[in-house]
């Protein structure tokens, strides 16, 4: 549901708490990432020192409270979630090459994100962060698709090596599933899917940087 | 006498102004001319024209006289969009699973290594759900053409493709594991094929006997609604407790077969099916309540006493 903007001074207060723990949580990553890669000047090994909050994090969104369409972010929520899960964690031959690609990605455009809503919710919102939020994704999103596409990609001959996820005939239930073939129909579906949510940050951009600049020309 | 004048219902434009509109002339006299006069794109089935731009659409047996209206009368049109009648989107997507279930059963080629082209299963369950499926679906095509009165003629066009690949997708997905090579037959064997082809047949009889009962509360050509009561026939004593017994004997029938075939995919469309048919026994329940005040009170939409 969208919210007006008288509607979010009455919101109570721990939903701003929230959306303040979820911008924590990924400046937690960052900070992590950031660290592990000064103390061990490579990027082996970095996944481990941010897998238990990159595991918890998609779950932290919160769909409802903020002025978001959930169809959009449902959308984003669930390859999160997929991606992390999914892939990152059950293939461990991808976890120190190709992820850092998307992890970076997501982790500048979650905390651009959240310090976006939470800003919002506090009626404060300054005009850099807004700015932020709606340019920094043209490059963050092309990044973050290919960060996920390479790693899928990278997790497909493994899972075709060793059947994961996989559910083979005969069996009792006549039931079969190829988590190889799976993956790459998902890995089809960003054609379609990616190019809408593009787009549509690209009219939002439009419709919500474009007001400043008309006022700008009255002037 | 009337002056009638046609707005659209999102930018208020003034599309239609019609003079001299007789009050005894029915609703379907506007939507004619609004086809002649105004656009012949915009077929009468196509158009929606209300009293409100977001209220119901005017029927084409509204009589003018007892609308609402002064002697001017202001209406707004809005666009459905392309229709296709419900007749040809029911045959296509019932055809559909038909022809499809036949490929996988005689195991056309593509389907299955070319080693299984055109050989049948060694398991007689096979062939019995294979006979039990296209029942079904003649039957389904059979009422189509004979027993149904639909009310509204048509549905919007994008409705076709949504419904035919639910529809042929489902019955693709079925028939690919029912027919395979390596088919594992129902664990209780016989016992339990005989039980579950006893429900599937029993419920398709109810389901039948359901789709006639309605029928027959609404003459033929006409659109009245009635409150649909138990008749001489036993299977639709089941109107006692449910208000939609047809979905309900449906679930039944899915539910048979899938305990006859043990196949999770079947299962599975008779999940999505329930769903979809709960979702519509509601919203046909609440209607029935709204309109008809004595409305039996015991009565469910679909499971009775449960939902």
């Amino acid at each position: 549901a969208k919210l007006s903007r008288t509607q979010h001074s009455k919101i109570p207060f721990n939903k701003d708490i929230s959306c303040f723990n979820g911008n924590i949580m990924w400046l937690v990553i960052a900070v992590g990432l950031v660290r592990a890669y000064l103390a061990r000047g490579s990027y082996h090994g970095l996944y481990y020192s941010i897998e238990k909050p990159l595991n918890v994090c998609p779950l932290c969104h919160i769909p409802g409270i903020v002025p978001s369409s959930v169809v959009l972010t449902g959308f984003q929520v669930m390859s999160r979630v997929f991606l992390t899960w999914a892939v990152t964690h059950s293939v461990r031959e991808v976890r120190w090459t190709v992820c850092y690609y998307f992890v970076t990605a997501w982790t500048v455009t979650e905390i651009i994100r959240y310090s976006f809503y939470t800003f919002s919710l506090l009626n404060h919102l300054p005009y850099l962060i807004k700015w932020a939020r709606y340019t920094f994704f043209i490059v963050l999103y092309p990044m973050g698709v290919t960060g996920e596409l390479l790693t899928i990609y990278a997790a497909l001959p493994y899972v075709q090596k060793t059947g994961l996820y996989s559910v083979t005939l005969p069996n009792k239930y006549n039931f079969s599933f190829d988590y190889y073939t799976f993956l790459i129909l998902i890995m089809i579906s960003y054609i379609p899917l990616f190019p809408q949510l593009y787009f549509h940050m690209i009219r939002q951009r439009k419709k919500v940087l474009g007001h400043v600049e008309d006022y700008s020309k009255v002037e | 006498m009337w002056h009638v004048e046609i707005l659209d219902a999102k930018t208020k434009d003034k599309l239609c102004f019609l003079d001299k509109v007789r009050t005894f002339f029915f609703s379907s006299f506007i939507y004619n001319k609004f086809y002649v006069d105004v656009n012949p794109q915009w077929y009468p089935a196509r158009q929606s024209i209300r009293l409100d731009p977001k209220g119901k659409s005017l029927k084409d047996e509204d009589v003018l006289q007892h609308l609402p209206v002064g002697t001017t009368a202001t209406f707004y049109f809005r666009d459905l969009g392309a229709q296709i009648s419900w007749v040809t989107v029911f045959l296509t997507e019932y055809t559909g699973p038909l022809v499809i279930y036949l490929m996988f059963y005689f195991r056309v080629p593509f389907i299955y290594a070319p080693k299984y082209d055109f050989t049948t299963s060694k398991h007689w369950v096979v062939h019995l759900a294979c006979m039990c499926h296209s029942f079904h679906y003649v039957k389904r095509l059979l009422e189509t053409l004979f027993v149904h009165r639909f009310s509204h003629g048509t549905m919007p066009l994008r409705n076709i493709f949504k419904n035919c690949t639910y529809y042929w997708g489902f019955a693709a997905w079925m028939a690919y594991y029912i027919n395979h090579p390596l088919y594992t037959p129902p664990i209780y064997g016989e016992q339990q094929i005989r039980l579950a082809l006893i429900i599937f047949l029993f419920c398709q009889i109810g389901n039948f006997s359901i789709h006639i009962a309605l029928r027959n509360l609404r003459p033929p050509g006409s659109k009245t609604r009635k409150i649909p009561y138990p008749t001489k026939n036993p299977f639709t004593w089941i109107f006692l407790l449910v208000s939609c017994p047809n979905y309900t004997y449906e679930l039944g029938s899915w539910l048979g077969f899938t305990v006859m075939t043990q196949c999770l995919p079947v299962a599975f469309f008779t999940l999505v099916g329930f769903i979809q048919m709960t979702v519509w026994a509601k919203g046909k329940h609440r209607s029935y309540l709204k309109e008809f005040r004595d409305y039996p009170p015991l009565r469910s939409p679909i499971l009775p006493f449960i939902l």
